[in-house]
């Protein structure tokens, strides 16, 4: 047989692929239909009580559900600062558990590996659907809760937390970037739970282990005389999304953390590539 | 370029204190339907997946199409087709959408010729029909159908099949038999991993026999049965007598029944068998020489049956 000239071309049809495989699972359409409904429950429950209703925002961030009779803008907010502390990282959590783990569980992965995808073309398309997934969620939530919102409240100029308004339109873009920030902080949580993932072949393990570190890391951060450790908690600064809503804008309060991310994204994409780049695949 | 589609050098495998694999040297010549034959856990999965590069090996080495493995495998891959220890694809993917993934994978696969060669893949191992079901609704034969299809998505010079006919019916085991044969006459190298002896029988040229982690035969298939020492059987009402005679004349497991006796041949030719028996005047019926079974020479090789290795 003549030797056949193999071409590798550059091709975006692994990645689409890997889009296509997490978008036609009915487990990750629930999800996101999860998601988008919070703030929608959100919205009713504050339309039916008592006007006289001033609750407070799970985990200490910013609280927004005062202002949402006045405003449907702020129901958004509210739903992103009650998601953000479970309900957003679950979502990220069975994303990326599923990621290596999912594919060495169904046996897919062997198949993969012998077509052949590198491995750290594999890690890199894996991650790159985790990172859509990380960005997509809060956008879900935020547009879920800008509609239920509007269609409940009304719209109108909007009050910065520093008490200035600012109109409807600026709202909204600060509201997408709160939900690029917290894409930011996701994609972390997503490069963690890349890591879990090349550890087992059971992605419910890790898709439960990020999710118990996500909690871990919150509680911790809850605890001052722990303050040491607080720097170092992936979470700690996930609720500083409400800086966005001041008037001015201090983008420097939003560095410390993007710089964990960063950070946590260098640490454990090196690790996932550590680990799965020699392993034995013997599932 | 060498003329050895597979080719090991020592390889072995270690799993904590247990030699899974113990210096394999495989030569699977091009062109070859070669026949990788050994009981239950002696050692081939583990073989085929070193080969594969899913699993690095302790010691040793290996090349694929004459190249080395695992540092050429982004050149060598794409011209093997595999099947690895039973189908494996997603469940909620149709079977098409399966073949699709796999065909995106593959960086040296054209996107434009995608469908026309899925079509023909499943319509190779007659699933054509099933294609558009969820793979979840798959019986295992369908399942081990697909994916014999992915390894057939494009053109390979080299087909590693780990068990195809696992899990098939006998219609389809005769259907995997008849592919196997007419890849091989389109040029393909075959590396056939199975425990059915009827079907090394009919469709292999080589043969490699495993157990408990050595490769203990290597031979083309009609000289592995040459090799094999045959049986003579006697006919006789002095049974007895003429097992004495065999057990003389050095043939190994003598054994005696009512009316024949019957003995291994070593070295001894078998008209002087024959002679020493109406010398010494045992009355001879029959006198028949067998080629040994390729069963018979498996369970000589590896000194038992299809039990698990220990």
């Amino acid at each position: 047989m003549s030797q056949v000239k193999i071409r590798r071309r550059v091709s975006s049809r692994f990645l689409a692929s890997e889009v296509r495989l997490i978008a036609v699972r009915r487990r990750n359409q629930a999800g996101l239909a999860a998601l988008a409904a919070v703030p929608v429950v959100i919205a009713i429950a504050m339309k039916v009580a008592a006007p006289d209703r001033t609750g407070r925002g799970q985990g200490g961030g910013p609280d927004f559900f005062s202002q949402i009779l006045s405003n449907g803008f702020f129901v958004a907010l509210a739903g992103i600062g009650v998601e953000l502390t479970l309900f957003l990282p679950i979502a990220i959590a069975m994303l990326a558990g599923d990621a290596v783990a999912g594919e060495a569980n169904q046996g897919t992965l062997r198949y993969l590996l012998t077509v052949p995808v590198g491995r750290i073309r594999l890690l890199a398309v894996k991650y790159a659907g985790i990172v859509m997934g990380a960005f997509l969620a809060p956008l879900v939530v935020a547009t879920s809760g800008i509609l239920a919102g509007l269609l409940l409240f009304g719209g109108g100029d909007v009050t910065t937390l520093s008490g200035t308004s600012i109109s409807f339109g600026a709202g909204l873009l600060r509201l997408l970037g709160v939900c690029l920030y917290l894409g930011v902080c996701l994609t972390a949580l997503g490069a963690v739970g890349l890591f879990l993932s090349t550890l087992t072949e059971q992605p419910m393990g890790a898709t439960i282990a990020l999710t118990m570190l996500t909690v871990a890391s919150f509680v911790l951060g809850q605890i001052p005389q722990l303050d040491w450790l607080h720097p170092y908690l992936l979470t700690q600064h996930w609720q500083d999304f409400g800086e966005l809503l001041r008037d001015p804008v201090s983008l420097s309060a939003l560095q410390p953390g993007l710089l964990t991310a960063g950070a946590y994204i260098a640490v454990f994409l090196c690790a996932a590539w550590a680990r799965f780049a020699g392993r034995d695949i013997t599932s | 370029m060498t003329d050895l589609a597979v080719a090991s050098h020592g390889l072995t495998k270690r799993f904590g204190s247990q030699v899974a694999v113990d210096a394999v040297d495989l030569a699977v010549p091009r062109g070859a339907v070669f026949g990788f034959l050994g009981p239950n856990g002696s050692g081939k999965t583990t073989t085929i997946r070193m080969l594969l590069g899913l699993i690095t090996p302790t010691a040793g080495g290996h090349e694929l199409l004459g190249r080395a493995m695992p540092d050429r495998a982004a050149d060598v891959l794409p011209r093997v087709g595999a099947l690895v220890e039973g189908p494996g694809f997603h469940p909620y993917l149709s079977g098409r959408d399966n073949l699709r993934r796999v065909d995106a994978a593959d960086r040296t696969a054209e996107g434009r010729t995608a469908e026309a060669r899925i079509a023909a893949a499943l319509d190779r191992v007659g699933l054509s029909a099933a294609a558009a079901k969820r793979y979840r609704t798959y019986s295992l034969g369908m399942k081990q159908r697909l994916a014999i299809a992915a390894a057939l998505l494009v053109p390979r010079e080299l087909l590693i099949l780990d068990e195809p006919t696992n899990g098939l019916d006998p219609q389809g085991t005769r259907e995997v038999r008849t592919l196997v044969a007419a890849l091989a006459a389109e040029g393909s190298t075959v590396l056939l991993s199975t425990h059915l002896l009827a079907e090394v029988e009919q469709v292999c040229t080589h043969v490699g026999v495993m157990h408990r982690g050595k490769l203990v035969a290597q031979e083309p298939l009609g000289k592995l049965r040459a090799d094999a020492a045959p049986m003579a059987r006697v006919l006789t009402d002095q049974p007895g007598a003429a097992a004495t005679v065999l057990r003389a004349m050095g043939l190994t497991e003598v054994t005696e029944t009512a009316a024949e006796a019957s003995g291994r041949l070593g070295a001894a030719a078998p008209e002087k068998v024959v002679a020493a028996l109406v010398h010494d005047g045992v009355p001879v019926r029959g006198f028949t020489v067998q080629a040994p079974s390729l069963e018979d020479v498996f369970v000589q090789l590896t000194g038992r049956g299809f039990d698990v290795s220990s």
